[in-house]
């Protein structure tokens, strides 16, 4: 499912290249859960974003989907990227669409027919108890709504691949246990599911394999 | 304000398009351009016009100049030298008419330099023959050296030359108008890309959301061109509608230079010649294209930073 080789990953150009990234190689395979834990500025959010085909390797290989990114054309990504679901921290809801409208985006882009989208995006906010909120804009919306959004926006296109930035960060323990079970119950319909985080306390409490990064590199894949 | 829930996916401003690029510069701009352009199509039609009837009328006609008519012809059987050069320019190829004008038209010609006693001067007038050939191109010199062969001092004077350099002014004018509509269609694509530009910088945010969620760029291309051709055809409707009334006042100043002299001033839309109507027609949906297409362009090229 996954598969990185010596991956590494640079910002700018010139004087002001920054390395994000540097010699990662693991693999997740198909249906698998993995933590992705490590301080600040560790390089979680660029794994993720590697992962997430909005950037691409500039050292080193990455497969996903058996697809090798750096040399897939990049008129055949959005296809790969619509088989991804991602939750932010920030959420990245559209702030001038509904809920509704917002879980319904990556239907849309798919171009699945109208119909379809109705009743896929219904069924997916009642999941997450959102129901009722449909019709509200973002910021009518409390933090755990919002996030439940997110996340139905993240897996309403029934991703194969499922990635989590921080995405207990805004919320009280409470929900943050409720959006594991979410994650969790994805994973056990298949999904391959990497959750990065801070929370040491929500880790304890769902063990599972984990890939620590320090300072760019990969420490441990236990 | 409350907005109807979108369920209609044509209809969804997933982008936040609808503020970005608003509804109140960029037709204004547009339209202001599609006025000018109508301006120019009017030009080029007027100088189209006045081409076409001068190469119809005067340039396709001789006066032929006979003195002393009245006496023989050199070759006395022809009757007089007037009989003769009528006879011999009725049997030349490419004259579709040739008349002699009466001795009341020919003083009239004349009053404007000899004044009223034109009609008793006593010089001896020379006959005049007003010519009408078939084409422009007929051997002018040719004709002049038969016709002065059979009554001598016989003159051809042709309005070809001054008329062919006329018309050559006129299309040097309806050049300009064409390119004045170049300059304006570049202007016009450039409103546009900047609209465009701005309105990805304002929705980046938004773009990079879409763009990760799977949105090709055609996707991303066809919502900014939906605006921006509307927006465009809007602008451009309302800047040919706006030059409506300087156009057809234009044409119906120029009507008596190019139709029949006999016909009635036309009424203030009528005057607009066929060719003219379509160009406004059609300019909406010129600016509509160029709407379409540079947003298409700009789009594409600023999506290519994003992997």
């Amino acid at each position: 499912m996954i598969r990185l080789d010596g991956v590494g990953l640079t910002y700018g150009s010139g004087k002001t290249v920054t390395e994000a990234l540097r010699g990662l190689s693991f693999s997740v395979p198909e249906g698998g859960f993995r933590w992705l834990l490590g301080p600040s500025g560790a390089g979680k959010t660029s794994l993720l974003r590697l992962l997430q085909l909005a950037a691409r390797p500039t050292a080193g290989r990455l497969s996903v989907f058996e697809a090798d990114i750096g040399r897939t054309p990049r008129a055949a990504l959005p296809l790969l990227r619509r088989r991804i679901g991602m939750v932010f921290q920030d959420f990245r809801l559209l702030a001038h669409l509904s809920a509704f409208d917002n879980v319904a985006l990556p239907l849309r882009i798919a171009g699945r027919p109208e119909g379809q989208v109705r009743a896929d995006v219904t069924e997916m906010l009642r999941w997450v108890g959102l129901s009722r909120r449909s019709d509200a804009r973002p910021a009518e919306l409390s933090g755990g709504e919002q996030q439940r959004a997110a996340i139905a926006r993240a897996v309403v296109c029934r991703p194969g691949l499922l990635l989590a930035d921080e995405p207990t960060g805004n919320l009280d323990d409470t929900q943050a246990e409720r959006l594991m079970l979410l994650l969790k119950e994805m994973n056990r319909l298949g999904a391959t599911v990497l959750v990065a985080t801070h929370n040491a306390a929500l880790v304890a409490r769902h063990p599972a394999r984990a890939l620590r990064l320090d300072r760019g590199r990969l420490v441990a894949d236990e | 304000m409350s907005k109807a829930p979108s369920l209609r996916s044509s209809r969804l401003d997933d982008l936040g398009l609808r503020r970005a690029l608003g509804d109140g510069m960029l037709p204004l701009l547009v339209a202001a351009m599609a006025f000018l352009a109508a301006l120019a199509l009017a030009g080029s039609a007027g100088a189209a016009a006045l081409v076409r009837h001068w190469q119809q009328g005067a340039a396709t006609t001789l006066t032929v100049q006979v003195p002393t008519p009245l006496l023989a012809a050199t070759n006395a059987a022809a009757g007089t030298r007037l009989e003769a050069v009528l006879a011999l320019l009725h049997a030349s190829p490419g004259v579709t008419a040739a008349r002699a004008l009466s001795e009341q038209e020919l003083r009239a010609l004349l009053r404007p330099w000899l004044g009223e006693g034109a009609a008793a001067s006593p010089l001896p007038l020379p006959a005049v023959i007003a010519v009408r050939l078939a084409t422009d191109a007929a051997d002018l010199a040719d004709l002049q050296s038969r016709l002065a062969a059979l009554a001598p001092g016989t003159l051809v004077e042709s309005h070809g030359a001054w008329v062919h350099r006329l018309a050559l002014l006129a299309r040097s004018l309806q050049a300009c108008a064409w390119l004045a509509l170049a300059v304006v269609a570049a202007v016009a694509a450039a409103v546009v890309a900047v609209a465009t530009r701005a309105g990805l910088a304002a929705r980046r945010d938004a773009i990079e959301i879409v763009h990760g969620l799977g949105a090709a760029d055609t996707y991303i291309a066809a919502r900014f061109a939906a605006r921006t051709t509307r927006l465009a055809a809007l602008g451009g409707l309302v800047g040919s509608l706006a030059a409506l009334p300087a156009v057809a006042g234009l044409a119906m100043l120029a009507t008596p230079f190019v139709a029949a002299p006999a016909a009635p001033p036309p009424t203030f839309l009528a005057a607009l010649p066929g060719e003219l109507v379509l160009g406004l027609t059609a300019l909406p949906l010129f600016a509509a294209a160029i709407g379409f297409v540079t947003a298409q362009t700009t789009v594409r090229l600023w999506l290519r930073r994003l992997p």
